[in-house]
């Protein structure tokens, strides 16, 4: 069977590796620290490590687009993955 | 410790197995395809992030969206209130019970197409029954002309189609009720207002998040019955993004833009549900420590 008609590229390949590597970190880090406990955060919503994680990933999509689709023509992408990275260190540090 | 019992992994296997073939494969081909462009035969050309620039740049788009999100807010506003209603009208015990569940559970059985059929026809204004009663009764209606009456065609279809499912969950939640609930309010002289408010709503409202997530996600991923009853007309007036989408993918066969619009699409479906599901159950786990 060949994987041709899924019209893989090195980018997407690379872009999902990095989620499967999210998602085996996650686990790795409920084993060596299992103090997962709900918390209420900033935006009065019960989160675990898990739905902090997913709203990272959200949010991370929709500052992507957002940064597609406002900023001009030539501003390089990553800019939007640096934007990301900071929303997602305050999900884990707030929310 | 705890023991770990690893028989859990061979239960959930099938079921992993289905989702990675029914949504996660096909999904990671629709990331493929969106940063790409294709002329068919299985060749592809890297094309970066164009096709998402012109996705939300694209007036069709926004336009496709507004009105989604106008059709689901509508069919919300109508279904749930009219759903919780019926279901606190239905018989809770006695040979109605079956009877008003099978009248219930009817709608829900028939195939979309059909329903969209259905409709079709009964608002045709020179066959179907609805249109030509109101044509008869004076009143101007042509939902294959008139936009408005497209939308109501629609939304009263959708009503139709729809509003048993919350009926029923909503009658789910009313019937594990224990009478004690009842007694204790009658001793204390609770108004039937004060019954639904502090005994009734808080039972249903489990279900009734179901309910709402359910129907949200449906009505705004709908296709077949406005394709089959307007096909997207009057003009664009009842174009949905699906149809838009179904459009630009099979009939213009412009995977790569298609392919972006459906990431986007995914997302916003993605942020609205989850936007529902918390705000719909924030208050479920009061245990837990502030941050």
């Amino acid at each position: 069977m060949t994987l041709a008609w899924m019209a893989w590229t090195p980018v997407t390949a690379l872009f999902f590796i990095g989620i499967a590597c999210l998602l085996v970190g996650m686990s790795v880090w409920i084993r060596l620290d299992p103090r997962n406990e709900p918390r209420r955060g900033v935006l009065g919503l019960v989160t675990q490590r898990g739905d902090r994680l997913f709203l990272s990933l959200l949010g991370a999509a929709f500052i992507h687009l957002a940064w597609i689709g406002l900023t001009p023509e030539g501003v390089p992408l990553w800019g939007g993955s640096l934007v990301s990275l900071v929303y997602a260190g305050l999900v884990f540090r707030f929310v | 410790m705890k023991p770990v019992n690893q028989k859990a992994w061979l239960l959930v296997a099938p079921v992993l197995a289905l989702v990675a073939f029914s949504a996660v494969i096909p999904l990671m081909t629709v990331v493929n395809y969106s940063v790409q462009d294709t002329f068919g035969a299985n060749q592809f050309f890297w094309a970066g992030t164009v096709w998402y620039e012109q996705v939300l740049a694209s007036e069709r788009f926004w336009n496709a969206l507004g009105r989604n999100l106008i059709f689901s807010f509508i069919i919300l506003l109508i279904e749930i209130p009219l759903g919780v209603f019926i279901a606190l009208n239905m018989p809770k015990k006695g040979p109605g019970v079956a009877a008003c569940l099978v009248l219930m559970a009817l709608p829900l059985l028939i195939p979309w197409n059909v329903v969209g059929t259905i409709w079709q026809v009964f608002g045709r204004v020179d066959i179907g029954l609805l249109g030509s009663s109101l044509a008869l009764a004076g009143v101007d209606y042509n939902y294959v002309q008139d936009p408005v009456d497209a939308w109501v065609t629609l939304i009263v279809m959708d009503v139709w189609h729809w509003t048993s499912l919350v009926a029923l969950l909503a009658y789910a939640g009313l019937v594990s009720i224990p009478d004690a609930f009842y007694q204790a309010a009658r001793i204390d002289g609770a108004s039937g207002w004060a019954v639904f408010r502090f005994v009734q709503a808080p039972k249903m409202a489990r279900v009734l998040t179901i309910a709402v997530l359910l129907r949200f996600m449906d009505s705004f991923m709908i296709y077949t019955e406005p394709f089959v009853v307007t096909g997207g007309g009057p003009g664009n007036s009842t174009t949905f993004l699906s149809i838009d989408l179904v459009q630009m993918a099979v009939g213009q066969f412009d995977l790569g833009p298609a392919a972006a619009m459906s990431i986007v699409y995914f997302l916003i479906i993605l942020l609205f549900s989850w936007i529902f599901y918390a705000v719909m159950t924030r208050h479920d786990d009061d245990g837990a420590k502030g941050g």
